[in-house]
């Protein structure tokens, strides 16, 4: 089975990108959403078709193990002989699996967006963008080599750039997007480095050769050590800075809740599902050189994510903006995934955690996806996103009302919806390695239900609140992806997903481990008791705990004010002790030089041109008496 | 060659003249008077190549030529000086060289 | 008739007819139709190269043309070209074409403006197809002058003392370049014989070291303070923030690159052992410039100003990668040269037409543009993405070339210096970032702004032209990265003779 025509599920969003993009203002508006969705269609068709093929009829090879596949391979610049940039689709399950997820998150919000997006000004344009998104990261997914996953991991933050700055006239959009861009290149410059110093090593940008485990990669044991670390060490750990900042892990966080500026669905798409796990995917992607050779790096990897889920839980609780509530709780599954890479082992049994981490992926995607696009069927009807605006909402909206419980459950790791299954072997992957990180993501799990179900039932139970208008419940166009979803979200925790995906590409069988299940699960439910006690019914609990955390709960409502930390680091640090006394170098000092060599030269003039009196007589005078002084000098000083 | 007379005689009365002349250019403030002292000097020079030519190089001629030549010229030097000075004469009624600055800086 | 001396003829004819020319439109259409022409001839010179390449030629140069010219110092008029400067002369190509269309609306001295302009080109155009160091440096002479005459004219603001530093900076320049030239023609025979101008004879003999360390610096600095190094750029943002739009294009987008290509074809190629013993000074005032430039950008307000120092990094990084001293590092200046040239003519273009809209190039002046101008937006926006860098623009290209170019050097010096040229990538999303968000994006700041339309015809062939030839090469690059790949061996040879 040949896969070569793989490279069309890209190549559609981009066609229709650049329909959309040139002709969108002249074409009518409608029809760029329908050929958006048109477009996706067949994109979802060819993935899902991929994956059939690749997992059930060719993807093994003789040895059981799902091999790399090229379906597409072709040169697009050339640094030196061995070094160059190939576009290419590198099919293996991780990619296969992303390309699925992509694909359907995308085509669901593409259908939603017809409703949600309706009359807007942008319609076309929002299209296009969301087009590019959707190649650029299907261009990243597949990337054969490091050097084109980069390529495609600018594009995504372009895109993502763009679709926040949806409401370009909108301060706070603009702003945001340009924080999320700036503070996402930062860094992505770690990942250039990383990747420069990565392609010094060991010759090459490809992924079959840098993950073969005979390849260079694996030859550089010997290399130089700086700070206890190998350079090799320092590489990767460089890449990593590049994969947080996508995925918002601490301390590059702080782009992720103010890009929720942007329409739902993007946040849906982008700041949930699918770019911000552009990070796991990258560690992932080059797992074998992480696990094997720099075993360092990779605990900086766990220490990162457990880090950043409990951190990011721990705001979630606070907020009173939906769609912040969900970008931490997106930031805190995050978390978890690259936790669960970090304790993850090489091989089949031992690589419980990649698989863990890639199925949480998978799962979180589905309902991640279905949460935001719940809350921006709320936000539709009640033109808010202030959690202290709503209430009793259940009884206007039942669709959205039942799919967000359903992703609510899911998220909480409530049997049997799907992310139970995949946080389950998170636990287990991280109490096999380091019982500290089990029992840090045991609480994350407790306070994940708890901030989950507080946003639940403020939404959609306690008092009702006065609205603008009777909140009415969404078109079909919204209600078909949620319902999708929710199913989704519901079903996938029984796929056996250790049949497909593992670090090393050979099946495995899991089983349950009640142990660990259990006393999540009841810190889970924990979790939901505490957040109905409190938020069922208007009371004064929630007021009486918050007093009793004291300061605490302020740092935390400020997001422990790293946000004003990097506005003074950019504002007072870069801006004034730097930027501004450059310039005034440059124009005093440097510009000054150059002024001041041509003001002596002018002073110098004015000095001399007295000696140009017009006075003929004394030019006669100076003439004559150099004609004297040149024969005295001939005559009496220069004797032949 | 003329008895009793040496070229030396000759010499030091061209120097002389030549001199006057010089002295002449550099002091007075009068144009005419400037344009007279040059006439002093070329024709010091004048005499001086005749002198040479007639002393030291008697079978050739271009001492005397030379002479005519600068006769000639200075006859044309002196009408093109003296329509210059009228000029300016009539431009700002004045022959001193002192006013005559505006070339200067 | 001779393809290299056509491209200067065709100038030289166009100011010819302007000059007999008296009508305003006439004039407009005399100038655009003859740089039609010439871009129509740098277009088919590609493809006259490529053939030649292709057919088996494989000499360092190819058309070569050679006249005595002025036989007592063997001056010649001899030209050539090869992948290098066949790219080069496409780009002057393009920028001259989209310079006279953007000064379509001058009517001061309309005639005096474009013959100019074309003659500036005519000096241009000849510099890249010289192959005799004299001539070489009078075209360059050519193609500096005309400024002066632009901007006093012409400019705006402090236009009589920005020429006038611009000039004199520029003619300080020249002299070190023609010290340098002449210490190189002196020494061009070190084993007796006849002394000669040509590029290609020097490059056959070895420049006796003692010569070459005193005169490199002379050239390189020379070349250098036309592509702005560091600290002899101050010429650059008062030049550019003055100068009329068109002149601002083709200053920055190719008389810079006349510092950069002349750096590297004569100081590098002809003088390699004082390049290799004097880089590292030069190293480290080219990344200055590099991070100095883009920093100074922040704090900037004047649009032209940002434009001038980026310009002031960005060709800072193609002399950087100049010294970096390998085929990757070469390949990526010239891609940057090229890449440069294109989006900073766009940018400038851009700036002279939102200049011409809302009457102040101030960015806190303006806002949320976005809605009335969408096609200009669009344009500065895409503008600004090839700048920082963006996959799929031509920045992209250019700048990965160089890093991986310079982190082929295996010592922590270059290691740290290339780090260090890196981090501007940040650095320049920001100024970027800021200004798109300032002027382009937010709410409407002044009133009068939503009175203003959107491009007309005759700005519209400019900004297309440009857009897509920085898309094209963003990307397919191959090709010219190929071509410029393939001319680069004979000059790496040289340095790979060296260091054996």
């Amino acid at each position: 089975m040949e896969f070569s025509y793989t490279i069309y599920i890209a190549l559609i969003p981009f066609a229709v990108f650049v329909i959309n993009g040139l002709f969108g203002s002249k074409i009518k508006e409608s029809f760029t959403g329908y050929l958006g969705v048109a477009g996706m269609v067949v994109a979802t068709y060819l993935s899902y078709f991929t994956a059939y093929h690749y997992f059930f009829k060719v993807g093994k090879a003789v040895d059981g193990a799902y091999q790399k596949v090229i379906g597409f391979n072709m040169e697009w610049l050339r640094f030196t002989e061995s070094l160059h940039i190939d576009i290419g689709v590198l099919l293996d399950p991780i990619s296969v699996m992303m390309l699925v997820v992509i694909t359907t998150i995308s085509l669901m919000v593409h259908i939603y967006s017809l409703g949600y997006m309706k009359g807007d000004k942008g319609y076309s344009r929002f299209f296009a963008f969301l087009s590019l998104f959707t190649f650029s990261m299907l261009g990243l997914v597949v990337a054969t080599n490091i050097f084109q996953m980069y390529m495609f991991w600018e594009l995504v933050g372009l895109s993502s750039y763009l679709l926040i700055a949806h409401y370009y006239q909108k301060p706070s959009a603009v702003a945001a997007s340009k924080k999320a861009f700036i503070v996402t290149r930062f860094a992505d410059l770690g990942f250039l480095i990383g990747i420069l110093i990565l392609s010094y090593l060991t010759g090459t940008f490809d992924f079959n050769i840098l993950c073969n485990p005979e390849g260079p990669a694996f030859m550089q044991s010997s290399s130089a050590v700086f700070l206890g670390l190998s350079t090799m060490g320092w590489a990767l750990i460089l890449i990593f800075m590049g994969g947080a900042g996508k995925s918002a892990m601490f301390p590059f966080h702080i782009w992720l809740p103010d890009a929720m500026e942007g329409p739902t669905p993007v946040s849906a798409l982008i700041h949930a599902a699918t770019m911000v796990v552009a990070g796991v995917f990258l560690i992932a992607r080059l797992f074998p050189i992480f696990a094997i050779v720099a075993p360092n790096a990779l605990e900086v990897v766990a220490v990162i994510g457990g880090f950043s889920s409990i951190f990011a839980a721990v705001i979630a609780c606070t907020q009173t903006d939906i769609k912040r509530i969900l970008a931490f709780s997106t930031m805190s599954q995050i978390g978890y995934m690259m936790l669960a890479l970090g304790v993850s082992g090489y091989g089949a049994e031992a690589g419980l955690g990649f698989m863990a981490s890639m199925f949480h992926l998978f799962t979180h995607a589905m309902f991640k996806a279905l949460l935001f696009l719940g809350a921006g069927a709320i936000i539709h009807a009640i033109h808010t996103n202030n959690l202290s605006e709503m209430g009793n909402l259940r009884k206007y909206m039942p669709i959205p009302h039942i799919t967000f419980l359903i992703a609510c459950l899911a998220i909480s790791g409530i049997p049997p919806f799907a992310g139970f299954f995949s946080k389950d072997e998170i636990l287990v992957a991280a109490y096999n390695h380091n019982q500290i990180y089990f029992w840090v993501e045991w609480i994350v799990a407790g306070l994940t239900a708890f901030y989950m179900f507080r946003l639940y039932f403020g939404i959609f139970w306690g008092k009702e609140k006065k609205y603008d208008h009777t909140p009415h419940d969404a078109p079909f166009s919204m209600t078909f992806p949620l319902i999708f979803l929710a199913i989704a979200s519901a079903i996938v925790g029984f796929i056996p997903f250790s049949n497909f995906v593992t670090s090393d590409g050979l099946p495995f069988d899991i089983q349950m481990h009640w142990e660990i299940a259990l006393p999540s699960i009841g810190i889970a439910i924990f979790g939901i008791i505490v957040a109905f006690v409190f938020y069922k019914k208007e009371s004064d609990l929630p007021n009486r705990a918050v007093a009793s955390f004291g300061s605490f709960y302020k740092y935390a409502l400020n997001k422990f004010y790293f946000d004003e930390l990097y506005l003074f680091v950019a504002r007072k640090v870069i801006f004034k002790r730097f930027s501004s006394p450059i310039a005034w170098f440059d124009r005093h000092i440097i510009d000054a030089t150059m002024d001041g060599v041509a003001t002596i030269t002018n002073y110098i003039a004015l000095k001399i041109k007295g000696l140009q009196s017009g006075q003929l007589q004394q030019y006669a005078s100076v003439f004559v008496s150099g004609v004297l002084l040149l024969i005295v000098i001939f005559i009496y000083l220069i004797s032949v | 060659m003329i008895e009793g007379i040496s070229i030396h005689h000759i010499l030091t009365v061209t120097t002389i003249m030549f001199f006057i002349g010089a002295y002449g250019f550099l002091t007075r403030k009068n144009l005419i008077t400037m344009l007279m002292s040059i006439e002093l000097v070329l024709n010091a020079v004048n005499i001086n190549f005749v002198a040479f030519n007639k002393y030291l190089y008697p079978e050739n001629m271009q001492g005397h030529f030379f002479s005519m030549f600068i006769i000639g010229i200075a006859a044309a030097e002196a009408a093109v000086a003296i329509a210059i000075i009228i000029n300016i004469y009539r431009n700002i009624h004045s022959i001193d060289v002192e006013d005559i600055e505006q070339m200067k800086y | 008739m001779d393809i290299l001396t056509s491209l200067i003829l065709i100038p030289v004819l166009t100011v010819l007819a302007l000059l007999f020319c008296k009508e305003l439109k006439n004039i407009r259409v005399i100038a655009a139709v003859g740089m039609t022409i010439q871009l129509l001839q740098a277009i088919r010179l590609v493809f006259i190269y490529m053939a030649e390449r292709a057919s088996g030629n494989d000499s360092e140069m190819i058309l070569k043309k050679s006249y005595q010219w002025f036989e007592s110092i063997n001056i010649q008029y001899a030209v050539g070209v090869d992948g290098i400067s066949v790219l080069m002369i496409l780009l002057t190509g393009i920028i001259i074409f989209t310079g006279i269309f953007t000064s379509w609306k001058m009517e001061y001295l309309t005639k005096e403006f474009f013959i100019s302009l074309i003659v500036l080109a005519t000096g241009v155009f000849g510099f890249f197809i010289s192959l005799d160091l004299f001539t070489l440096f009078l075209f360059y002479e050519l193609a500096v002058l005309p400024m002066y005459l632009l901007i006093g004219i012409w400019g705006t603001g402090k236009k009589e003392y920005a020429a006038m530093k611009l000039t004199l900076m520029l003619m300080g320049g020249s002299a070190l370049l023609l010290v340098g030239l002449l210490g190189i023609y002196f020494n061009s025979a070190p084993d007796g014989g006849q002394l000669t101008f040509n590029i290609l004879e020097i490059a056959k003999v070895t420049i006796p070291i003692e010569a070459q360390r005193f005169f490199f610096p002379l050239t390189f600095i020379g070349f250098g303070v036309l592509g702005a190094l560091f600290p002899f750029h101050t010429w650059s943002p008062d030049g550019h923030a003055s100068a009329p739009t068109a002149v601002s294009m083709l200053h920055a987008g190719v008389l810079m690159k006349l510092g950069g290509y002349g750096a590297f074809r004569v100081a590098m190629y002809l003088m390699p052992e004082a390049a290799n013993e004097m880089a590292w000074i030069f190293i480290i005032l080219t990344s200055t410039s590099v991070i100095y430039g883009a920093l100074g950008a922040i704090v900037q307000t004047d649009l032209k100003y940002i434009n001038a120092y980026s310009s002031v990094s960005h060709c800072g990084l193609v002399l950087f990668a100049v010294l970096m001293m390998n085929q990757t590092a070469f390949d990526g200046a010239i891609l940057q040269m090229l890449s440069h040239g294109l989006m900073t003519a766009l940018f400038f273009a851009l700036i002279g037409m939102i200049y011409e809209r809302t009457g102040t190039r101030d960015i806190k002046k303006m806002g949320g543009l976005m809605k009335v101008m969408p096609f200009l937006a669009v344009a500065y926006v895409i503008a600004g993405f090839a700048s920082l860098g963006l996959p799929g623009l031509s920045g992209f290209v250019a700048e990965m070339t160089i890093f991986v170019g310079a982190f082929q050097n295996e010592d922590t010096f270059h290691r740290i210096v290339t780090i260090i040229a890196v981090s501007s990538i940040v650095v320049t999303a920001v100024y970027i970032l800021r200004v798109v968000g300032k002027i382009l994006l937010g709410p409407m700041i002044d009133e009068k702004h939503s009175l203003i339309s959107d491009a007309v015809w005759h700005e519209k062939i400019p900004i297309f032209v440009l857009l897509f030839t920085i898309i094209a090469m963003g990307i397919a690059p191959l090709w010219m990265s190929d071509i410029i790949w393939e001319s680069l061996g004979p000059i790496v040879d040289k340095l790979v003779m060296l260091t054996n």
